[in-house]
């Protein structure tokens, strides 16, 4: 299964722009590495400080609106993610813990596989609850 | 699992290491022991003994140097206990004085890659059955369990068990060097290694309207291991060919299977439930083939080739079929076959039209090999309706209907028969 790691941004990266140190990017291309080289590691990258992003905001019939960053609260940003395919949600764990962060927080979500909702017929719905039902009695 | 369990207790922990560490960790174990077996012996009694105490003692900060102590304890007190590896024992005891509060893992990155690949290729020797070479390699390298081994084909434990202690005896028996082979040989066992890599990728492919969870996780499993392989060995290009292929088939995963579990053919297929993360990591992958033979095809990389072209396309009718009739001609002349060179004739039929297609498809109704293959009558029919031909068309349909085991498909053929019949 796949897993999207969110790393969250916080006010040293997003607001004041903090460059990683060297080391920091050196310990990161290491862990790349590894993730790579156990064939886990679908994508991931890096996103700049929110200063250069910008929000789209939809509302009714009206035109959508363009919105310029930086966006407060920054411990809601996103600083980059990874996209994982690994075994299941402990695995995900074990990998993540290996990552070379020191505070913060990461958020990890399960990447919907198209039976988890599109066209979910009841014998869908019925073979997903069979297969979840074996993962567990595992 | 969306939101089954809150937390994850020390069992999935532990499987969860042992599918992280296992590897690395029987590589560097048969470096030092010159036997795979035994390794994956001692790798199996470290996992044990993790199992015993981590749920007391917690996960250690460094589980793979953990394992890999254990492991290295446990070989000492073995040979300790048997004097017929005394010499061993001196070369392991050896090491093991000098270093008090050992890290392992330090000491193993100088060598692990080699180690990794050694393994591989131990794993995928020809002196095993086909079977045993893929059992031994999902075990050893893809850190599956027994059990999930067993699941993934449909057998039972003990039976898969057998044939793993049975594929340690011979490659013992046969004393398996522990490495990899240069030269000729080094061509025709990557050959071998490829083959079983892809064949645990079909077998989870072939079976994604099974039952079984584990049946389509071997499909992730073989895609795993083919991009361990990649960066094990960076310069060959049918290694990136096979992930190329194994990328791009996978990414249809979703798309082949229809709501009620039919299959759905590659024309017919919605093409926005493409995966185009790994359509994306296939190209690259068949980039870097080609860019390593200056654009030649291995078997593998023709037929990534041929993905590709689908995958490129937007829509069927975008389809490059003059480019894939071309790649086909070329796969048959590294591999002759006569279904490669059918598959050419349907490619060449809509680059150029049905004649074409029908050339090549006379040629090959005299082919023994297809006698009881129903594409082949069905494939001639469709060429001789286009053409207008449909007393001949209708003829073939229903042949084909006759040879078919699938009764979706002797639907289809019979209503393609019907359809070849004159309207009054």
């Amino acid at each position: 299964m796949r897993f999207m790691v969110i790393v969250k941004s916080d006010e040293k990266t997003d607001v004041a722009g903090a460059q990683p140190s060297a080391e920091e990017l050196q310990e990161m291309g290491k862990f790349n590495e590894e993730l790579v080289k156990a064939g886990v590691m679908l994508a991931g990258e890096g996103l700049l400080p929110s200063s250069e992003g910008f929000r789209l905001q939809y509302s009714g019939t009206t035109e959508a609106r363009v919105v310029d960053g930086p966006f407060a609260e920054s411990k809601e940003l996103i600083a980059g993610f990874w996209i994982l395919q690994v075994k299941d949600r402990a695995e995900v764990i074990e990998w993540m813990k290996r990552a070379p962060f020191r505070e913060g927080e990461i958020e990890i979500r399960r990447i919907a596989e198209l039976d988890d909702f599109d066209n979910a017929t009841p014998e869908i719905v019925e073979h997903e609850k069979k297969l979840r039902e074996q993962a567990e009695a595992k | 699992m969306v939101g089954v369990t809150a937390t994850t207790d020390s069992r999935s922990a532990i499987d969860a290491v042992w599918r992280i560490e296992s590897a690395r960790l029987i590589a560097g174990l048969a470096r030092m022991t010159r036997d795979v077996g035994l390794a994956e012996e001692l790798a199996q009694d470290a996992l044990v003994a993790a199992l015993e105490q981590w749920p007391e003692s917690g996960v250690p900060r460094n589980p793979g140097a953990w394992l890999m102590t254990t492991a290295k304890r446990r070989a000492v007190d073995t040979f300790r206990r048997n004097e017929r590896y005394e010499k061993k024992l001196g070369e392991i005891g050896r090491e093991q004085e000098y270093e008090e509060e050992p890290d392992f893992t330090a000491g193993l990155d100088d060598h692990i890659e080699d180690d990794l690949l050694r393994l591989v290729f131990t794993a995928c020797h020809p002196v095993l059955s086909t079977e045993a070479r893929v059992a031994l390699t999902l075990k050893m390298i893809g850190g599956l369990q027994t059990h999930e081994i067993a699941r993934a084909f449909l057998a039972k434990e003990t039976a898969i068990a057998q044939r793993i202690v049975r594929a340690k005896k011979t490659l013992g028996d046969a004393k398996v060097p522990f490495e990899v082979p240069e030269g000729a040989d080094r061509v025709a066992r990557l050959s071998s290694v490829l083959e079983v890599i892809y064949l645990i990728f079909n077998e989870g492919y072939s079976a994604t309207a099974g039952e079984d969870w584990m049946r389509p996780a071997l499909c992730e499993e073989a895609l795993r291991l083919g991009r361990i392989l990649a960066g094990l060995m960076p310069k060959e290009p049918e290694v990136h060919g096979l992930v190329a292929l194994m990328e791009i088939q996978a990414s249809r995963s979703a798309a082949r299977v229809g709501p009620n579990g039919e299959p759905v053919l590659l024309m017919d297929q919605d093409r926005t439930k493409w995966n185009r993360i790994l359509i994306g990591r296939g190209l690259s992958a068949l980039e870097l083939s080609e860019s390593l033979t200056g654009g030649a095809f291995g078997v593998y990389a023709a037929q990534a080739a041929i993905a590709a072209c689908h995958a490129r396309a937007r829509t069927g009718e975008e389809t490059d079929w003059a480019r894939i009739a071309v790649l086909y001609e070329g796969l048959g002349k590294l591999n002759p076959s006569p279904v490669i060179e059918l598959n050419r004739a349907v490619a060449l039929s809509m680059a150029v039209g049905p004649e074409a297609g029908l050339e090549i498809v006379d040629k090959l109704t005299s082919e023994p090999a297809l006698k009881a293959y129903h594409l082949l009558p069905s494939v001639r029919g469709d060429f001789l309706s286009k053409l207008g031909r449909l007393d001949e068309a209708r003829a073939e349909f229903e042949r084909a209907a006759e040879m078919t085991g699938n009764d979706r498909e002797r639907t289809l053929l019979l209503n393609r028969a019907a359809e070849c019949t004159p309207r009054v």
